[in-house]
């Protein structure tokens, strides 16, 4: 060992990557010089930076020696590879508190307009699509690439494929989210709601996504095991479909290259069609395909027994991505899409809940017979409540998608509220899980730095979410009945502006909960911080895993 | 009224449900086949694999 | 073991994982999207409808920018009280030049698809510079800066050439004269102003932000807002005939 060299050359692969990085930074610096808008030479200086950093990285990887081609296998036993794993993580804990703190500022802002300071930058129109980003995208997607990365190795055995690849899907991932949020500061938009990136930042993310899948995949074709696991599946089925609807709703002509603002091809109802299918699946895919992939290794792994059914979960993989897509025009009841696509939208949404509840009840039997470990362990109970978040918004979804109940619920909070219910509810909770779950063996801890914090997160955050969403009920139901109420003479009874002035109390109600959720994430990014900086050790990875069922 | 869209649109109607009776039926199959029950249990056991 | 395999072709092979994926999830989007672009040639029988001067779209940029489809639908449903408090319900004609659309999906403030003539410039202008003052309760926003800003559009022949492209009917004309016409719109006296309602038809000219001395992104804004749901003249208007 001490003879070996202190440094080495680089590799091909590593050359390959700073070159392609060299290119970046001078195409971007060229279109800095020339572009029409201050935002956009911004952004292109982040990626010339961001080219620059990519390059000095590679030569430090050789210069200290880094192995250019680790080991697949040590003692026969796979040398994961779970650096990429480890920022992601970290990554989601940053912008999980980020984008719960700007949602607490939107949600003060409605409550106080006062809030907004006249101020271009942090004025409400600018800071929700920064909101949504950061949770769904930033905290959620993080979250996303940590624990796929993680499950595609340990349920196929085999080391992360590619050395700089993960590295680059897992850093490239985080560019755009850094570029997406400082765009809508700056007033750089599509105006799409969920997919506001302009262009230049799509065209970012879809590298970024082609390497994700092959890393994702190339990983699979290496495994040890004959099965793919289903939570593979999921993650697998997840990146697919974001991929096509990313180029389907993104599909525009910029104005030039040198301008940040582009056209989407499609208009009006088609592009209305087009962003919903995008929007509805985002949430079927990204944040409940994706997330499931979650539940179905972590609850398992978690209660250390298998998953209740196996058949179950297939089931519920093929109903669940077969219908989704259908659902999208129940965002667009009694609007000018044509009614036949309104109906088929409805029709689907309410076949849809089959499959959810199929998975709720898969996720949540998969403890019979442990339900005890719901009492001793907290991160266990966080998992499962979020399964219980995900049935009552599945529930509620279809319930939602009939005509009938959108006329009322459509354009008022009820919508807020129920998106709000499965982000933090379910996707909150089950990252949160997740979280919990995943530092302590990345780390190799003996557990978390403190469990009882945990116990005060899952409480607080559990109390502001029913704040949260049962304020945002009372809103959106009395705003649609005051719409549609008339006076004795046939007088349309309450102006505009009356309606919005009886949401102050709930806005402010809402608030609260919001930021109990917000003082929630705090005590995990403490308690996640100590553990990684003073947590007990674990003898050995493997030691302090629970005495788990002998394979085979 | 234009006629490819109508007629686009009645097979949107009509065909999206055959699809999912055919699909779901295809589905349950595959996950009730007796052959497939060793398989499926051998998978679920993936994550509790020691390695 | 072939057998086997047989069976387990969607597990054992993430090719075929993936193919399934793919055939699943474009069932759905085919079937829906696919038609609605056979609409065109029936939601062409409402007249008026045309696309956006040089001006409107410059502030339509600016709407997006602030992100006003936040908190403002533009599409008025069929149903009694949206009738009656907004207008005639959006027909799909109305939004078949607007990239991206913005229908919104949340009305924190009133819906501003029929906004147009509504209110006066002077009372969209005080509105925008602080909403409580013409509306107390009002929780908006203020944007002063809007009246402070002068509208930096560059290249906005650029962007009809982009909006062309992807349909929108922008003839070579209107955009050789877009720069034109944007200043055009603002100022009735301006020597091009016969020329761009000749290009467009029915337009709205004249300062719409009470400062002649500039170009404000005011003036761009309130011009858009002023001319939503304006364009179709329902007098002509055959609903049923429009059925989809």
């Amino acid at each position: 060992m001490s003879i070996q060299a202190r440094y080495r050359s680089m590799s091909a692969n590593e050359v390959a990557w700073a070159i392609a990085a060299a290119i970046l930074t001078l195409m971007t610096i060229f279109i800095a010089s020339k572009a029409t808008d201050a935002g956009y030479a911004f952004h292109m200086y982040v990626f010339a930076l961001a080219g620059v950093g990519a390059i000095i990285t590679l030569g430090k990887r050789a210069a200290a020696n880094v192995p250019a081609h680790p080991l697949q296998e040590i003692d026969g036993k796979p040398n994961y590879h779970m650096g990429p794993v480890k920022f992601a993580t970290i990554a989601a804990v940053f912008w999980g508190v980020a984008g719960f703190l700007v949602g607490l500022i939107i949600a003060l802002q409605l409550a106080y307009p006062a809030l907004n300071f006249d101020f271009a930058y942090i004025q409400f129109g600018r800071l929700r699509p920064l909101h949504t980003s950061a949770v769904i995208f930033a905290f959620g997607g993080n979250v996303l690439l940590a624990t796929s990365f993680y499950v595609v190795q340990r349920t196929c055995h085999a080391r992360l494929a590619g050395e700089i690849t993960p590295w680059f899907v897992v850093l490239g991932y985080n560019l755009f989210i850094v570029v997406a949020g400082t765009g809508y500061l700056l007033g750089i938009t599509q105006g799409k709601e969920y997919a506001e990136p302009e262009w230049y930042a799509d065209l970012w993310l879809t590298i970024v996504w082609v390497a994700y899948l092959l890393v994702f995949l190339v990983t699979i074709w290496k495994r040890k095991e004959p099965h793919i696991y289903v939570a593979n599946w999921f993650t697998l089925a997840f990146i697919v479909t974001i991929a096509v609807l990313h180029l389907g709703n993104n599909t525009t002509i910029p104005v030039s290259i040198f301008s940040p603002k582009s056209y989407i091809v499609w208009s009006g109802v088609q592009d209305a069609m087009f962003q919903w299918w995008y929007g509805h699946n985002a949430v079927g895919f990204f944040l409940t395909a994706g997330f499931l992939a979650i539940m179905y290794y972590f609850v398992p792994k978690r209660a250390n027994r298998p998953v209740y059914s196996y058949r179950l979960s297939i089931i519920h993989f093929w109903a669940l991505i077969f219908l989704y897509i259908w659902a999208g025009p129940h965002h667009l009841h009694y609007t000018a899409l044509p009614d036949w696509a309104q109906t088929l939208g409805m029709t689907f949404s309410i076949m849809l809940w089959m499959p959810s509840w199929g998975g709720m009840i898969n996720g949540l039997m998969t403890l019979s017979g442990a339900w005890d470990k719901l009492r001793t362990d907290p991160v266990l109970r966080m998992l499962v409540v979020s399964v219980a978040f995900y049935g009552m918004s599945t529930f509620e979804g279809p319930m939602m998608s009939i005509k009938a109940v959108n006329s009322l619920s459509h354009y008022t909070d009820w919508t807020i509220g129920h998106v709000h219910s499965g982000a933090l509810g379910w996707v909150g909770f089950v990252s949160f899980g997740a979280i919990y779950c995943l530092v302590p063996w990345l780390w190799n801890k003996k557990g978390l730095w403190s469990d009882k914090l945990v116990n005060w997160h899952f409480w607080i955050a559990t109390l502001g979410i029913v704040l949260y969403i049962s304020a945002m009920w009372v809103a959106g139901i009395m705003q649609g009945l005051m719409w549609r109420a008339y006076t004795s003479l046939g007088f349309l009874e309450y102006s505009f502006i009356e309606t919005v002035d009886a949401m102050h109390p709930f806005y402010v109600i809402r608030a609260l909960g919001g930021a109990l959720f917000v003082v929630g994430s705090l005590i995990m990014a403490y308690n996640i911080t100590m553990t990684i900086l003073s947590g007990e050790a674990a003898e050995g990875v493997e030691a302090s895993k629970p005495a788990l069922v002998p394979a085979e | 009224m234009n006629s490819t869209y109508t007629l686009l649109a009645s097979i949107a109607q009509q065909v999206g449900i055959l699809f999912f009776m055919g699909i779901f039926i295809g589905v349950v199959a595959y996950a009730v086949w007796p052959k497939n029950r060793e398989k499926f249990s051998s998978a679920a056991e993936i994550p509790l694999k020691e390695d | 073991m072939s057998l086997w395999n047989k069976h387990a072709i969607f597990e054992k092979n993430s090719i075929i994982l993936i193919i399934g994926i793919i055939v699943m999830i474009s069932i759905g989007g085919l079937v829906e999207i696919a038609p609605l672009f056979y609409l065109k040639s029936t939601i062409e029988q409402v007249k008026g409808v045309r696309p956006y001067t040089p001006l409107e779209l410059a502030g339509r940029q600016i709407y997006i920018r602030e992100g006003c489809y936040n908190c403002h639908s533009q599409m008025i449903r069929p149903l009694r009280d949206e009738v009656e408090r907004y207008g005639h319900y959006s027909l799909a004609a109305e939004s078949m030049f607007d990239k991206p659309f913005q229908w919104g999906s949340k009305r924190t403030g009133p819906d501003l698809a029929r906004v147009g003539g509504k209110y006066s410039d002077e009372w969209q202008f005080q509105h925008l510079v602080n909403p409580r003052a013409v509306v107390p309760q009002s929780i908006m926003p203020g944007y002063p800066f809007l009246a402070k800003n002068e509208l930096d559009i560059p290249d906005i022949a650029g962007h009809l050439k982009s909006n062309r492209i992807g349909g929108v009917p922008y003839t070579d004309d209107m955009i050789a004269n877009a720069e034109k016409d944007l200043k055009a719109q603002l100022n009735p006296d301006d020597p091009n102003a016969a020329g761009l309602e000749k290009r467009y038809g029915k337009v709205q000219v004249r300062d719409f932000d009470g400062n002649a001395q500039k170009i404000s992104e005011a003036d761009a804004l309130i011009a858009y807002l002023q001319v939503l749901g304006t364009m179709v003249d329902f007098k002509g208007y055959d609903a049923k005939a429009n059925y989809r």
